[in-house]
C-alpha cells in the first residue's frame, strides 16, 4: 500500500498533466525516494492509482535503469561507461570497484552499503572518468581517489 | 495502380501500399520480421532493406526499408543489389547472436519464419562465439508457451496483443538486448486472442502449449481445409493430425472472415476429438446396459426398429452438417423432421434470415466490419458469443481517426504514425448491451439495460433517422439523447454498421436493428448489418427448416411418434430434464448419433458413433449465410462414420434400396439441392470429389511427411495403401498435385522457402487480400432487389423490474458456454463455475451477499448457484452463465424469485 505521504505527493502531480498516466514516472520516483526502490506491490498500487495496468507501468519502470525494481544498498554508485570515460580509464575503475566491493554491475554488497550500476554519459566528459554516488558527482576519478571517496559513504 | 521498377523491370503495384507489400504481392521473396500483413509497418527490424534509386541514372542508390516506403509511381528499387543483400544477411546475423541454437527442440522448428528468413538471406554460418543472454520464462496460461531466449525483438507480439487485440496485461519490459516480452507477473493471459501469438511471433517464443503434450512437426501432420465448429462465425481452420489423434488447430487464412486470426476457443477447443468420452463403437442397450456391438448388428437393429415402427421422428442439430441434417430428414420424411431447437430460437433465426433476404442492408463479413466507420452493437456481448467478431470491431474504431491520417497524407499501413496521430481518438462505436462487455474499452459510449430497453433504444435510433419509423414513447431523457447521438454518428458515417444477434433472445432487438438499417436505407445512407448466431450451423438448420423441438416433445407425448432419432444433439443442454426424460423414456425406441457420450446418448437404446468435424466432410452455414465446406482431416477408427453415412445405411436397412445411390457426399449434396432449393447453392461451396489438378488429387500431407513406411510397422511390415477418399478431391497422402489448389481445398499454408504461416502470402491475390480465385464459401441467401419498405411497428413497452422477481437472462462465456470446447482442458480451466449475478443495489435490497448460495426456479424446476454481485447489471435483471453445468436446459429469459438457500 502507498503511504498517505506518497499518495499525497503523487496526487499533487496530477493537475500538471492532461492525463493521469503521464504522472507515472514521477510517481515511481516519489515512491523510490521514500523506499529506495519500487517493489512489485508498489507497481500495482501506483498503476491502480493512475488507471493503468501493472503491465503498462512496469514496461515504463523497466525502461529506465534509474527506477530500481530490486532493493538497493544505502548508496548507489553509478559508474559512467560511455565513450569518454571509457577512453579515460573507466575499465580500471570498474575493475577496482568490483574487486573492492565484491560485486558485479547490478549487485549489492552483502552489508547493503553499496549497489553498483553502469550509467551512460553523465555529461561531464571534460572531466572523465566520472561516477556518481547517490546525488554526488565525482569527476577525474582515479582508482586510488575513488577508494578514498568511498570511505565517505558509510 | 502504379508502375514501379524492381531490378530494372517494370511492375504494377498498389500505390496505396508500401514496397514490401508490393514486392511480396508480386511474388518476390523479400525477408521481413516486424511488418505483418495485418499489423502494418513500423520499420523496426531493418530486415526488409532494399536499394532505392532516385532516377534511372542513379547508379549509387541508397538503402531503404521497403516496408516504410510507399510504392508510388516510378519508384526504382533493387532487391538483388549486393549491398542490400549483404545488409539483410548482416541483420539476420545480428539477430542470431542471441538466438539459441535449439531448432531441433523448438516447437516452431519446421514452420519458423526466422528459419525461413535466415535461409533466405543466406546467413548459414554463425560466427558469434560468446555467451548469449538468457531469460526466465513465464507461465502464461493453458494455451501459450513462453521461451523468451528465442526472441529477436521484432515487437510483433506487443503490437498484436496490445494494439490490435486491446490487451493490457502483456508488455515489453527492459531495454536493449534484454527487452523482455511477457507479463508483469506470471499468470494467464487475459486476451481471448492470446493464442494468435503463436502465429504472430516469427520465432519460437510463443508456441501452442496444448500442442506440446503430443507434439508433431508441421511436416509430419496431415491437414485438411476445415471450418471451426465452436460458434456461428465459421472461421477457417487447418487442423493437423498424426497417429489418429488431432494434434492442433491453426488459422487457415480467409480474406473475408478470420483473416490471420482465430479466437482461443476455436484454436484450442477441439480436444473433444481425442476425448475419452468419444463414442467409437455402436452401443446397443441389452438388459438395461449399453453394450458395444458391431456395425452390422447395429444396422440389423435399426432395420428391426424402422421396419416395425411407422411413427419415426428425427431431431436434427445446429452443430451437425447440412448433409447430416438433410440425411436425417430424408430418413424420417420432411413432416417428421424437427430442427432440434426451440421455436423461440427458430423464430429468431428466421427473423435474421428475413432481414438478410430483404436486402435492407447487405450482411457484413468480418473484414467489412473492420472497415466500418460507425458501429452500433445492439444487444450483443460479441467477445463471448461470436468471439472473432470482437477483434474485427476493435479495428473498426480506427476508421474514424484514419480520416485524420488521410488529411495529412499518412498512409494507413504506416502503423505507428497513424496510431500516434490518432492517440486516444476512436470510434464511433456504441455498445448497447445487457451488461459490460469486453469491448467496452474501445466503445465511445456504452449503455446497459434490459433487452426490451435495448430494443427501444434501437427503435428510437431508427425514428431519429427517419420520422416514418415508429416513434418510441416514454423514453428517458438519457435514452433520447443517446439515440440522437447514435443516429447522428450513423448518419454521418461512410459505412455504418449495425451488429445484433441472438444472444439476448429478443426478436424486438433484432427488429430494432432491422428498423435502423431500413431507416438508413430510406434516407439514402447504405449501411451494413451483422447478426450473431449461436452455433456453427444454426443458419443452415434454419434454412433447411424443420419443426421446433417442443413439437417433437408433444409428438411423443401424444403418441404420434414412438421412435426418435437424435442427431448430434444433447437435448439436456437445451430442454429441461423433465421434458427430455419424457421424450427419451416415452419413446419406444431412441437412436442417438453422436461423437461424445452425453446425457442424451446415455439414455438411448442404440448409439451410433458419429464422426467429428475432423473425421468427416460436410457443409456449415455461418452467420452471414455463407455455406462453407469442411473436409475430413483423418480417417477415424473403423466403426466411426459420418452421420449422413449412418443415416444412409439406416435408410437402406429399412428397405429403401434407392438410397444406395448416395455413394459419396456429392450425391447427398445433389439430392439436397433438388429437395431443398434454399440449399442448392451449397454444392458450389467447394469443388466436388471428381475435381483433379493435372489429373491428381490435392495432398493432405506435406511433401516431407515422414515415417509413412514405419508408422504402422508394429502391426504389419508391409506399408498399407493410403485410405481412399470417395468424398473429396483430397488424398490421405503426400502424393498428389504439387499445384496450388483452389481456395476451399487448401489444407495448409506452405510454399517453397516459406514454411511458416507467412506462406499465406503465396496464396493471395494480393497480400492480405482475397485468396486466389476468391475466398471460400458461397452465399445461400440472395438479398431481394426491391427491399420491402415496411418498418416493424411493435415497439416493446418499457422494462418493468419485477416485484420480488428477476428477469433471468443467460450470459455467454467464450470459455465454458459451448458444448464441445468445454472438453478441452484449457477451456475448462478458464470457464466460470455456476453463478447467478445480480445488480448490487438489488442484492442489497434483497439482503443477499456475494457468494451466498441462492435458488431460482424456472418452469417449476429449482436451480442453485453462488451469487455474484455486479454493478453493471441493470436492476431487475439477473444473469446465469449459459450452458454451464448444472445450469443447463433452462429456457431463458424468464422470470423467477431468487432466495437464499438456508
Ligand atoms: S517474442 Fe516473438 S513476436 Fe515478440 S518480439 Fe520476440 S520474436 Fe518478436
Ligand atoms: S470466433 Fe467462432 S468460429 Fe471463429 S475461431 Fe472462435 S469459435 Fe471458431
Ligand atoms: S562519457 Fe562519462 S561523462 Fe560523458
Ligand atoms: S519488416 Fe521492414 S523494417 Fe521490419
Amino acid at each position: 500500500m502507498l503511504t498517505p505521504e506518497e499518495r499525497q505527493e503523487i496526487e499533487a502531480e496530477l493537475p500538471r498533466y492532461p492525463q493521469k498516466q503521464a504522472v507515472c514516472i514521477d510517481a515511481m520516483k516519489i515512491v523510490q525516494r521514500h523506499r529506495g526502490w519500487v517493489s512489485d506491490e508498489s507497481i500495482r498500487d501506483i498503476a491502480e492509482l493512475l488507471g493503468m495496468s501493472a503491465d503498462d507501468l512496469d514496461g515504463v519502470a523497466t525502461f529506465y535503469n534509474l527506477i530500481h525494481r530490486k532493493p538497493v544498498g544505502r548508496h548507489v554508485i553509478l559508474l559512467c561507461n560511455s565513450v569518454s570515460c571509457w577512453i579515460m580509464g573507466y575499465e580500471r575503475l570498474h575493475q577496482r570497484l568490483c574487486k573492492r566491493l565484491g560485486v558485479q554491475f547490478g549487485e549489492t554488497t552483502s552489508d547493503e552499503r553499496f549497489t553498483l550500476l553502469p550509467i551512460v554519459c553523465l555529461g561531464t566528459c571534460d572531466h572523465a572518468p566520472a561516477l556518481m554516488i547517490g546525488n554526488d558527482l565525482h569527476v577525474d576519478v582515479t582508482p586510488d581517489s575513488m577508494d578514498q571517496v568511498l570511505e565517505n559513504y558509510r | 495502380m502504379a508502375i514501379i521498377y524492381i531490378d530494372d523491370k517494370p511492375h504494377q503495384a498498389d500505390a496505396k501500399q508500401n514496397l514490401l507489400h508490393a514486392c511480396l504481392s508480386l511474388g518476390f521473396n523479400l525477408p521481413y520480421f516486424c511488418w505483418h500483413p495485418a499489423l502494418g509497418s513500423v520499420g523496426a527490424c531493418r530486415q526488409c532493406a532494399v536499394k532505392q534509386f532516385r532516377t534511372p541514372d542513379d547508379k549509387h542508390g541508397h538503402l531503404v526499408m521497403a516496408c516504410m516506403i510507399p510504392a508510388v509511381e516510378g519508384t526504382r528499387i533493387s532487391i538483388h543489389d549486393p549491398e542490400a543483400v549483404a545488409f539483410r544477411a548482416g541483420i539476420i546475423e545480428g539477430m542470431m547472436q542471441n538466438h539459441p541454437h535449439d531448432c531441433p527442440v523448438c516447437d516452431e522448428g519446421g514452420e519458423c519464419h526466422l528459419q525461413d528468413m535466415t535461409v533466405m538471406t543466406g546467413h548459414n554460418y554463425r560466427r558469434y562465439d560468446f555467451p548469449k543472454r538468457t531469460f526466465r520464462n513465464q507461465y502464461l496460461g493453458p494455451f501459450v508457451n513462453h521461451e523468451m531466449n528465442r526472441c529477436i525483438q521484432c515487437y510483433r507480439c506487443v503490437r498484436f496483443y496490445r494494439e490490435y487485440a486491446g490487451g493490457n496485461d502483456f508488455n515489453v519490459f527492459g531495454i536493449r538486448n534484454t527487452a523482455y516480452f511477457g507479463r508483469y507477473q506470471d499468470g494467464v493471459l487475459e486476451s481471448e486472442f492470446a493464442g494468435n501469438l503463436d502465429e504472430v511471433c516469427p520465432t519460437g517464443v510463443f508456441t501452442d502449449a496444448t500442442h506440446k503434450h503430443h507434439y508433431t512437426r508441421k511436416w509430419d501432420l496431415q491437414f485438411a481445409p476445415s471450418v471451426c465448429v465452436h460458434c456461428g462465425l465459421g472461421c477457417n481452420i487447418s487442423p493437423g493430425e498424426r497417429y489418429g489423434t488431432l494434434r492442433r488447430i491453426v488459422n487457415r487464412y480467409h480474406g473475408d472472415i478470420n483473416g490471420y486470426f482465430l479466437c482461443d476457443r476455436g484454436r484450442h477447443g477441439s480436444e473433444f476429438v481425442n476425448s475419452d468420452q468419444r463414442i467409437r463403437q455402436a452401443r446397443l442397450r441389452r438388459n438395461g446396459q449399453l453394450q458395444a456391438v458391431s456395425k452390422a448388428e447395429a444396422l440389423e437393429h435399426i432395420r428391426q426398429v424402422l421396419t416395425s415402427s411407422s411413427r419415426v421422428i428425427g431431431i436434427g442439430s445446429p452443430r451437425a452438417s447440412l448433409e447430416a441434417n438433410f440425411a436425417l430428414r430424408a430418413a424420417v420424411g420432411e413432416r417428421n423432421f424437427f430442427a432440434g431447437i426451440f421455436q423461440r430460437e427458430l423464430r429468431l433465426l428466421n427473423r435474421v434470415l428475413d432481414v438478410l433476404r430483404n436486402g435492407l442492408a447487405p450482411a457484413a463479413s468480418l473484414r467489412e466490419m473492420e472497415n466500418s466507420d460507425a458501429v452500433l452493437v445492439l444487444g450483443e456481448d460479441v467477445t463471448n458469443y461470436a468471439p472473432r467478431m470482437a477483434l474485427s470491431l476493435r479495428q473498426s474504431v480506427r476508421q474514424g481517426p484514419m480520416a485524420m491520417a488521410d488529411k495529412l497524407k499518412i498512409p494507413h499501413w504506416l502503423d505507428h504514425s497513424v496510431r500516434e496521430l490518432a492517440q486516444d481518438s476512436k470510434g464511433p462505436l456504441f455498445i448497447a448491451s445487457i451488461a459490460a462487455t469486453r469491448l467496452d474499452d474501445v466503445a465511445s459510449e456504452t449503455y446497459h439495460a434490459a433487452p426490451d430497453e435495448l430494443a427501444r433504444l434501437g427503435f428510437a435510433v431508427a425514428h431519429k433517422l427517419d420520422d416514418n419509423a415508429p416513434a418510441v414513447s416514454g423514453l428517458t431523457l438519457e435514452q433520447t439523447a443517446l439515440a440522437e447521438r447514435i443516429a447522428q454518428a450513423l448518419r454521418s458515417a461512410r459505412q455504418p454498421l449495425i451488429v445484433s444477434g441472438l444472444s439476448c433472445h429478443s426478436t424486438a432487438v433484432i427488429s430494432a436493428a432491422a428498423n435502423i438499417a431500413q431507416a438508413l436505407r430510406r434516407t439514402g445512407q447504405p449501411s451494413r448489418v451483422t447478426f450473431t448466431v449461436p452455433e456453427c450451423n444454426s443458419v443452415g438448420l434454419a434454412l433447411l427448416g424443420g419443426r421446433p423441438l417442443e413439437d417433437a416433445f408433444a409428438a411423443v407425448r401424444n403418441r404420434a411418434a414412438d421412435t426418435v432419432i437424435v442427431l448430434e444433439n444433447d437435448l439436456y443442454r437445451r430442454a429441461s430434464v423433465q421434458d427430455v426424460d419424457a421424450l427419451l423414456l416415452g419413446a419406444k425406441h431412441v437412436i442417438v448419433l453422436d461423437h461424445l457420450t452425453n446425457a442424451t446418448s446415455t439414455k438411448a437404446e442404440l448409439v451410433l458413433p458419429a464422426a467429428t468435424f475432423a473425421e468427416s466432410d460436410g457443409t456449415l452455414v455461418n452467420n452471414e449465410a455463407r455455406a462453407q465446406r469442411f473436409f475430413q482431416t483423418f480417417v477415424p477408427q473403423p466403426d466411426v462414420q459420418e452421420s449422413w453415412r449412418w443415416l444412409r445405411d439406416a435408410i437402406i436397412a429399412s428397405g429403401r434400396q434407392d438410397f444406395a445411390a448416395w455413394e459419396n457426399l456429392d450425391h447427398v449434396i445433389a439430392s439436397m439441392a433438388v429437395e431443398v432449393p434454399a440449399l442448392a447453392a451449397a454444392s458450389k461451396a467447394a469443388p466436388d470429389a471428381t475435381f483433379r489438378m493435372s489429373g491428381a488429387k490435392v495432398p493432405r500431407q506435406p511433401e516431407r511427411y515422414s515415417g509413412r513406411t514405419a508408422m504402422l510397422a508394429n502391426i504389419d511390415l508391409s506399408e498399407p495403401k493410403p485410405p481412399d477418399d470417395p468424398d473429396s478431391p483430397l488424398s490421405f497422402s503426400m502424393e498428389g498435385s504439387p499445384d496450388q489448389p483452389p481456395s476451399p481445398l487448401i489444407p495448409f499454408a506452405w510454399s517453397p522457402g516459406w514454411n511458416s504461416y507467412q506462406a499465406w502470402n503465396k496464396f493471395q491475390e494480393e497480400i492480405a487480400g482475397p485468396l486466389r480465385g476468391g475466398n471460400p464459401g458461397v452465399p445461400l441467401v440472395e438479398a431481394a432487389a426491391q427491399p420491402q419498405q415496411e418498418y416493424v411497428r411493435d415497439v416493446p413497452a418499457p422494462f418493468q423490474p419485477g416485484d420480488g422477481e428477476w428477469l433471468i437472462v443467460p450470459f455467454y462465456h467464450i470459455f465454458g458456454s459451448e458444448e464441445l470446447s468445454i472438453h478441452s482442458h484449457g477451456v475448462k480451466q478458464l470457464s466460470p463455475g455456476a453463478y447467478l449475478a445480480m445488480n448490487d443495489k438489488d442484492a442489497e435490497r434483497a439482503r443477499l451477499r456475494p457468494e451466498d448460495r441462492i435458488e431460482f426456479t424456472i418452469a417449476a424446476i429449482s436451480y442453485q448457484a453462488a451469487l455474484k454481485v455486479r454493478a453493471d447489471l441493470p436492476q431487475g435483471i439477473a444473469a446465469i452463465p449459459a450452458g454451464i453445468e448444472p445450469l443447463q436446459g433452462i429456457q431463458l429469459p424468464d422470470w423467477s424469485r431468487i432466495v437464499r438457500v438456508a
